[in-house]
């Protein structure tokens, strides 16, 4: 919303300065988007008059002019052609910034003879292109007044953000009223005098129900003659960015942005008959005012005469009866639409006109025929002709109600202690009607003025009183604490997921934040792209699936890092994805990937490629800080689709599935384009059983015996997962066995063909004795057999 | 007894010639060893009268403790030079550059900005007594809207950019929350008064340019009970604004807004200067708006179940993005997004990097 300082002062009565308005307005709520004074780089150029322009002695393309700028007389040296005795134009005095070049103007000598300053070029002011000549000026612009007053430049622009429910500062009157109650100035009267008809109106106004429009006003007005506006409508317009097209157009522009009342002006030549309104039917077409061509429906409130639809109520006039130079008669409409019907309206078809944005957020019903009288009042001072009487349909809807405001609730709901009798005088000012409550103990009974359709209540009286006050009142309280010591702001469940972030982290990964959504292509390769969890209007096709994985962002973004050079990665994320639509089908999860190497060259550690087994045990890691027993945990081969099928696994504990980890398919990587091998995984942190609270120990015995470690070599089938043997030999004795490590791998020479020896050590921790030989011999020979048995394997000799 | 010291000046003279340990050792042997020739000489003492045993005896016993201590001395001395010697012979060249990670592993990993904010920010409300809470990011109409007082027509509502799933076979859509209150909603259903949470997650809007992001986080905040009023919001939101920014005299202002869920509803700037085009934030005549706040709509509380003339309480919402772009001097928005593995490790926190009000923030700031 736009208005100039001049504009608001025609509602306002106030010698405060923009500045002071601009803070005050923003302590209101109507937060300032900018003030534009485009005044300021004019300042210092003069209207003047040439009084003499005789030929340079020394040049003769230069002229030696002198200049009045009604205080003094200048002599300047000027080069403009059109430069001549008795014409006015612009003088800008030594000392001004020239706009065009920023420089400041200085005196001069110009081929031998002095110079005080210059006539101005309007190219030098910055305002055209025009650079052959000085502005010439009419007879008429007065001596010595600012340039940018005689352009009526000289009126800062506001523009302010109007939040939703203030529709009545949609008019430059609604601020000054704001601004006026905030004490800020006198709020002017507005004339509403009704105009008396001379005759009665031709055209009758029939309502079809009262739901969409329930009261609409007309007049018609008679022998009257469109032209252009006069200069200061004009200039009022422009200043807020709109085009001045003919009076009549201006008028219903001008009531608009002045007192927030939308109007339609009909050419009543070309009305045939009756106005009705009512629905669309189905298939009706308008061709509306900006030129193009709308189909309506039945949802749509239409104004109709015998030809067919005219307008569309409360969003925007036909083209059939719009008006034009050669109107000369004409049926003002200022009526009350249906805010939601209106929105709608304009949603469906696309229209967002200044009349749909007031009417959506609500009009003052009871200043329907003021707004009619005071367009009235223009049209005839700027167009002439002769009004009929005013034509009514419906009536003025119910909107007196009144809310209490009792005082306790200023500071029990506001923080802030107000007298009722302060309450009282803003609450006047804004335009309610108060008046103490029956109870005499302070409480005020409001009724909001009509304009405030936003006040609901008396927690919107307790805002108004605020606002009004100024919110920096209000005294600060710190928040009372409920126990002295902090509690936790988290629940296990969160604190598990921040210690896999730090976990991961703390192991090279580098966090990312990718979106929830990805191309549906991609949800389909990494676990299916159901139809219900597919965005109807994603800001684009490739963004249009909700994730069934975090792995593609994590793939999709290792590509982009290896495309700026930096191959070498190592990413993770730390969140959902989505299963279903329903909330439990959102689930939180830990994801990373490496790709390249997994360290750099260094001259200690060779650098080496990520392979699955990285995955796996960055797999395990984030399992194992979110509290899972990873030595429980199985892994199998039998990888998710998306994974190399050799060269992946999934993780479970007991019957529950708990990620999967492996190196990525490379028909995934190649649409994703991405350079292999890459080693993912992803864990399922909220399917891991939340431990039980954590409190004492079990209790610690250590064992005063030595223990021992044995070493086993075991020659297998080569496809024999390690975790077989590691299950037997785990089997053999649980309680003395604490630690069992594989260290050794290997296939090839000295073995047969299709064949591996497994090397494992075990750790033996006696509790009672030390271990005799004996002993030690006899649980070897248990755990050769129990692993030969399990494995088929036998010991390596 | 010539013999005896003759053969003692012998000795010591050998010891101080003794050039290692093996020589010292063959010396001590030839001396004091089963045969050697003070012990044979001691072990001759018997044969003397008395008196020359006497005398012979306590000559045997200095001359053997004198030898013994140069022993000792020079067994001392020549073992420090082996071990100069050794260590001299050892150099390694500590100016090879290391990997700071564990043994053989890379270098730490780096906590995203937004993670590290979220955490900051819950440290500081957790402080005041406010837990946790989150919720779905695919909604309903009626957490995300209705219940918030955003009628369907509502022109807040053509604000919101909402992204729609499809319409499911009753009619109704779900949607992707515009923004974290529909927690709000979900935590008054689901308990009772006193509620204090705060709600850091994901939000969606379709909305792309170089200041929107179709998807990005909030946090939002929600105190119920029967006595909080515009002053508490107030000295809760200026304590957050002091403790983030870690500026203990950052301005902040409160003025009036619109939301359709809190009535009286707040914006809150903080104070900041843009001298040269650089912001910087604290005391500086010009201001940032950071936050939206309010008094909880007395309609939301019924919405809810609760009654309002019981029950109040106040509502806050940020943008954990732009709090972050603030306080670490991040330009762009679709940054961090775009896992520039530049960007993260260069804005990203170390892992241990742990945000605590009573601990404070870490001497330099982000990482290393």
């Amino acid at each position: 919303m736009k208005t100039t300082l001049s504009w608001l002062k025609t509602h306002l009565d106030t010698e405060a300065p923009i500045a002071a308005l601009a803070e005050r307005l923003i302590m209101l709520g109507h937060d300032v988007e900018s003030v534009e004074d485009r005044a300021a780089a004019l300042d210092g150029f003069v209207v003047a008059r040439v009084v003499s322009a005789e030929p340079h002695p020394n040049a003769d393309r230069l002229r030696v002019c002198v200049v009045d700028n009604g205080t003094s007389e200048t002599q300047v040296v000027c080069g403009a052609p059109n430069a001549r005795a008795g014409m006015k134009g612009v003088f800008g005095p030594a000392g001004v910034h020239i706009p065009k070049t920023g420089a400041v103007l200085t005196e001069s000598a110009i081929r031998g003879v002095a110079s005080k300053g210059m006539l101005m070029s309007a190219a030098e002011l910055a305002l055209g292109d025009d650079h052959a000549g000085i502005i010439e000026l009419g007879a008429d612009a007065p001596i010595g007044t600012s340039y940018a007053t005689l352009l009526g430049l000289d009126d800062p622009v506001i523009d302010l953000k109007v939040t939703p429910n203030r529709a009545d500062c949609l008019g430059v009157r609604g601020i000054a009223r704001d601004l006026a109650a905030a004490g800020v100035g006198q709020l002017k009267p507005l004339d509403t005098t009704p105009i008396e008809g001379r005759f009665r109106s031709p055209i009758a106004i029939h309502l079809e129900g009262l739901t969409a429009c329930p009261l609409f006003l007309g007049r018609h007005i008679r022998g009257l003659k469109n032209g252009p506006s006069p200069r200061w409508l004009r200039d009022r317009l422009e200043a807020i960015g709109l085009r001045p097209i003919s009076a009549l157009v201006d008028i219903t522009n001008f009531v608009t942005f002045d007192l927030n009342r939308p109007l339609h002006v009909f050419d009543a030549g070309k009305l045939a008959g009756d106005l009705t309104v009512r629905f669309a039917r189905p298939g009706e077409i308008l061709h509306a005012l900006n030129g193009r061509e709308y189909e309506l429906d039945p949802e749509i409130t239409a104004i109709t005469d015998a030809n067919g639809v005219q307008s569309l109520g409360g969003v925007i006039g036909g083209e059939a009866t719009g008006c034009t130079e050669a109107t000369t008669e004409v049926f003002v409409e200022a009526a009350l639409f249906d805010p939601i019907r209106t929105a709608a309206t304009g949603r469906r078809l696309e229209i967002a006109s200044d009349a749909r944005y007031r009417f959506e957020r609500g009009i003052d019903p009871a200043f329907v025929g003021p707004g009619l009288e005071i367009a009235t009042r223009l049209i005839l001072e700027l167009c002439g002709g002769e009004p009929s009487e005013i034509v009514v349909a419906g009536a003025e809807p119910q909107w007196r109600r009144e809310y209490l405001l009792r005082p306790e609730r200023m500071s029990g709901l506001g923080g802030l202690h107000v007298p009722p009798a302060e309450s009282r005088a803003i609450l006047e000012a804004l335009g309610c009607t108060v008046a103490d409550a029956a109870e005499h103990d302070g409480s005020l009974t409001v009724s909001p003025p009509p304009w405030r359709g936003d006040i609901e209540g008396e927690a919107d009286l307790v805002e108004e009183v605020l606002r009004i006050k100024g919110y920096d009142h209000i005294p600060a309280v710190p928040l009372p604490r409920e126990s002295v010591v902090s509690r936790p702001a988290i629940d296990p469940r969160r604190r598990r997921l921040e210690l896999v972030r730090r976990t991961l982290a703390e192991r090279g990964f580098v966090e990312a934040v990718t979106f929830s959504f990805i191309s549906a292509d991609m949800a389909e390769r990494f676990g299916g792209a159901k139809p219900e969890l597919r965005l109807v209007n994603p800001i684009s096709a490739d963004l249009d699936a909700m994730r069934p994985s975090v792995l593609p962002g994590l793939v999709e973004a290792a590509r982009r890092n290896a495309d700026r050079g930096l191959p070498d990665v190592a990413l993770f994320e730390l969140g959902p994805l989505y299963r279903n639509d329903r909330p439990d089908g959102q689930t939180n999860v830990a994801a990373g990937l490496r790709a390249g190497r997994v360290r750099p060259r260094h001259w200690r550690e060779p650098a080496r490629e990520a392979d699955l087994y990285d995955a796996k045990a960055d797999a395990l890691a984030a399992l194992a800080a979110a509290g899972a027993p990873i030595d429980n945990i199985q892994a199998s081969a039998d990888p998710m689709p998306w994974y190399h099928p050799g060269r992946a696994g999934r993780l479970r504990l007991g019957p529950t599935e708990l990620g999967h980890f492996g190196e990525l398919h490379p028909d995934v990587l190649e649409a994703c384009e991405a350079k292999g091998p890459i080693a993912a995984f992803e864990v399922f942190i909220d399917a891991v059983q939340l431990p039980r609270a954590r409190g004492a120990r079990l209790p610690l015995r250590l064992s005063v015996f030595q223990p021992v470690e044995r070493d086993f070599a075991f020659i297998v089938d080569s496809d024999l997962p390690a975790e077989t043997l590691l299950r037997a030999a785990r089997a053999v004795d649980r309680k003395l066995v604490t630690e069992i490590r594989l260290f050794d791998v290997y296939e090839g020479t000295g073995l047969p063909e299709g064949k591996k020896s497994l090397a494992i050590s075990v750790t033996l921790q006696p509790q009672e004795a030390t271990l005799t030989d004996a002993e030690i011999d006899g649980f070897s020979k248990r755990l050769v057999a129990q692993v030969e048995k399990a494995t088929g394997g036998t010991l390596r000799g | 007894m010539e013999n005896i010291d003759q053969l003692r000046e012998e000795i010591l003279r050998e010891i101080r010639q003794a050039g290692s340990p093996a020589a010292l050792e063959a010396i001590r042997i030839a001396a004091l060893g089963r045969r050697g020739h003070l012990t044979l000489l001691m072990r001759g003492l018997g044969a003397l009268d008395p008196a020359a045993r006497r005398g012979a005896g306590a000559a045997l016993n200095a001359a053997r403790d004198e030898i013994a201590a140069a022993l000792a001395e020079a067994g001392d001395r020549l073992g420090r030079a082996a071990l100069a010697n050794r260590l001299a012979g050892e150099r390694a060249d500590v100016t090879l550059p290391v990997l700071t990670g564990s043994p053989g592993g890379a270098d730490a990993g780096r906590i995203h900005p937004i993670s590290q904010t979220i955490d900051e920010i819950v440290a500081i409300f957790g402080e005041m007594g406010f837990i946790v809470a989150e919720g779905p990011h695919i909604e309903d109409d009626f957490h995300n809207f209705t219940a918030l007082n955003i009628p369907p027509e509502h022109p807040a509502r053509q604000e919101h950019d909402t992204f729609y799933l499809p319409p499911r076979p009753d009619g109704s859509r779900l949607l992707l929350r515009t923004q974290t209150s529909p927690v709000q909603i979900r935590t008054m259903l689901a308990q009772k008064p006193p509620i204090r949470i705060i709600v850091p997650g994901r939000t969606f809007r379709a909305d792309h340019d170089a200041t929107h992001s179709p998807m990005f986080h909030q946090v939002e905040g929600l105190v119920i009970d029967r006595t909080s009023h515009m002053g508490h919001l107030k000295g809760c939101l200026v304590a957050f604004c002091r403790a983030f920014f870690d500026m203990d005299d950052v301005p902040v202002r409160f003025r009036p807004s619109y939301f359709p869920f809190t009535e009286p509803s707040a914006e809150v700037d903080i104070g900041c200067s843009r001298a040269n085009g650089e912001l910087k934030i604290g005391a500086g005549g010009d201001w940032l708006e950071i936050l939206g706040s309010g008094m909880v709509h007395p309609q939301v509380l019924k919405n809810c179940g609760l009654d309002p003339s019981e029950y109040q309480g106040f509502a806050f919402g940020m943008g954990i993005e732009r709090v972050a772009m603030l306080k670490y001097g991040i330009p762009d928005l679709r940054t961090f997004y775009d896992s520039d593995l530049r960007w993260l490790r260069h804005y990203g926190f170390l892992p241990l990097d742990i945000p605590s009000p009573v601990r404070g923030p870490l001497a330099g700031g982000a990482a290393a």
